[in-house]
């Protein structure tokens, strides 16, 4: 059962550590300064978030949290596309659109895992919704007036919700051995957890006359295998740089 | 836009003059006062050299915190381990807000936001020389948050000392945090310094590279600095470059040869009689072509900033759209 404890973790706390380097990404170069600091406080409570998962399964006896960040084969990842997507040459709209999905997904994952029956998960989901509750309030607020704000910005947020909806969608792919952690009352279904989501996001959509589509079954190829270690395109060059100073030196302290 | 007290220059009534068309005797009081170690307000009467100075100085230092966020940030993403990355990311956020501290407390003197970083991106307005050098390898990283924030904190101390309020303030939280960078420096020094001797050579190099640009990091020498009398008579400036850099020397000379690293100059050394440290001549010349732009890396510093406004002018157009309400309570 370990094992199956093990993809769950991994899932999310993979998620965490790369939508945490992504925005990471965004110190110096945001929009406006206050947007900068934004980012990197949010890229900072989710590079801990992953940390905190991994040391779950560190618990365990399993590897360390570096060593599940940095030193991983690619196809024992299992992070949802979404988050291994670059920033697009900087695109503010792209990046806050995916906080937005991303941040909701996680408002709505945490609030089930607080139930979980598995007691170390249950205690951290509801250490770290207290930090939640601030990203999602920044990605609302910003959907919510950029929204509805120039004729510019609302084409450049449909623009980014309509490439970015199906990698969305995508965080709520089923897991391998979901039925047994469901069976175990670690996690609700996905697919129950991708209709909260959709009730959460609609209206705050709706609101910013933002419109999306949901994808059906034939047209999500593209976009589903992360959960069961298929990499998107963009992995590799991201896994290169994010350890390409640990990989330099093997046996070293950093 | 950014909600901040900006003071509009028309509204100065002493806007753009001389320092010898100023009223005398409003001029003494505020001598006076500076005298007896009053702060000197954003409301208060100030003579215009004294307001052009100070603007002059706390943008550069705005503009050194965002140009300097760019070296260093670049290497959050290859960060080696979850403690370096989380460090380096909270590090380089605060560099970020410094710079927003440092813009608003400029604004109450009567330039706004927009009109500096205008100014940064035209090459108008300066920024340390010291970050138009470039980051090349992670040990970089770990001697700039040691020892450039160490000359840093030197500086901002020394300031913090200063008669104008605003800037006072925002030095004094600035020094609070940049302390702990300077811990987290040093820190990833002791590591490299103590590690394998690919790291060790690492640092070496590193220390190498750098050691002339944080000697200039401090100015020229007083020899030949310009109009420093009257910024210390108003202290605007605390301290000559010279006696910053002797303190930078007397602090950290010591610490970085017990770490078992060589400084790159053979003829430093501190004089037994005289107590300052001697030097070798760090190119002086080099100095003055970095500042005026032909440094390794000041046209890749302005271009990443030109690129990022750029890249953000539809938000901040979206941002001041007269139609963009808040249509609910936000929280």
């Amino acid at each position: 059962m370990i094992e199956v404890l093990e993809i769950l973790i991994l899932s999310l706390a993979d998620d965490e550590l790369f939508i945490g380097h992504r925005h990471a990404e965004w110190i110096g170069l945001g929009p406006i300064l206050e947007e900068d600091i934004a980012f990197a406080s949010i890229a900072q409570d989710e590079t801990g978030h992953a940390q905190a998962y991994y040391q779950i399964l560190t618990d365990l006896g399993l590897p360390t949290p570096d060593e599940y960040a940095f030193k991983r084969e690619a196809s024992a990842f299992r992070s949802a596309h979404l988050v291994e997507l670059p920033n697009f040459e900087y695109d503010y709209g792209m990046a806050l659109m995916r906080h937005f999905l991303y941040d909701a997904a996680e408002q709505v994952r945490l609030d089930a895992l607080r139930k979980s029956a598995y007691e170390p998960l249950a205690g951290l989901a509801e250490r770290l919704l207290r930090e939640e509750k601030y990203h999602w309030l920044h990605a609302r607020v910003w959907i919510q007036r950029l929204g509805r704000s120039t004729e510019e910005a609302h084409h450049r947020l449909q623009a980014a919700l309509d490439q970015l909806f199906p990698y969305a969608w995508m965080l709520f792919e089923e897991m391998p051995h979901e039925e047994k952690m469901i069976e175990a009352g670690w996690v609700p279904p996905s697919a129950e957890l991708r209709m909260r989501w959709l009730e959460k996001i609609s209206p705050i959509l709706m609101e910013a006359n933002l419109a999306y589509s949901e994808p059906k079954a034939d047209e999500l190829q593209a976009f589903q295998g992360g959960r069961h270690g298929i990499r998107s395109p963009y992995f590799d060059s991201l896994y290169a740089e994010m350890t390409e100073v640990s990989a330099s030196d093997p046996e070293a302290e950093w | 836009m950014y909600g901040n007290l900006v003071v509009r220059p028309e509204d100065i009534e002493n806007w753009g003059k001389k320092i010898e068309e100023e009223d005398p005797e409003k001029l003494a009081e505020f001598e006076g006062r500076i005298e007896r170690g009053e702060k000197i307000e954003p409301q208060d009467w100030m003579p215009f050299e004294y307001r052009r100075q100070l603007i002059r100085l706390i943008e550069q230092h705005a503009h050194s915190e965002i140009i300097g966020a760019l070296p260093e940030g670049t290497w959050i993403t290859r960060a080696p381990t979850f403690r370096r990355k989380l460090a380096l990311m909270a590090k380089v956020q605060d560099e970020v807000g410094h710079a927003q501290l440092l813009y608003s407390a400029a604004e109450t003197l009567g330039k706004s936001r927009e009109q500096m970083i205008n100014d940064l991106l035209s090459g108008k307005s300066k920024y340390s020389n010291v970050f138009n050098y470039p980051a090349k390898t992670w040990a970089d990283t770990a001697i700039i948050a040691w020892l450039v924030d160490a000359g840093a904190i030197i500086n901002q101390t020394t300031n913090s000392k200063g008669s104008y309020g605003p800037y006072v303030r925002a030095l004094e939280r600035i020094c609070w945090e940049e302390s702990f960078h300077l811990k987290y420096g040093y820190d990833s020094v002791v590591y490299l310094a103590t590690g394998t001797p690919k790291q060790r050579a690492m640092l070496q190099d590193a220390l190498n590279r750098w050691w002339r640009p944080i000697m200039h990091f401090f100015g020229p020498p007083d020899t030949q600095s310009v109009h420093t009398e009257k910024l210390i008579r108003w202290k605007v400036k605390l301290a000559t470059n010279d006696e910053m850099r002797q303190q930078f020397l007397d602090m950290y000379v010591p610490k970085i040869w017990e770490l078992g690293l060589t400084i790159p100059d053979p003829n430093l050394r501190k004089n037994p009689e005289t107590g300052r440290w001697e030097y070798s001549d760090p190119d002086w010349g080099e100095f003055w072509r970095v500042i005026n732009g032909d440094g390794p890396c000041n046209k890749e510093r302005l271009a990443v900033r030109r690129f990022a406004e750029e890249k953000g002018r539809w938000v901040r157009e979206a941002l001041r759209a007269p139609h963009a309400r808040y249509v609910t309570p936000l929280a």
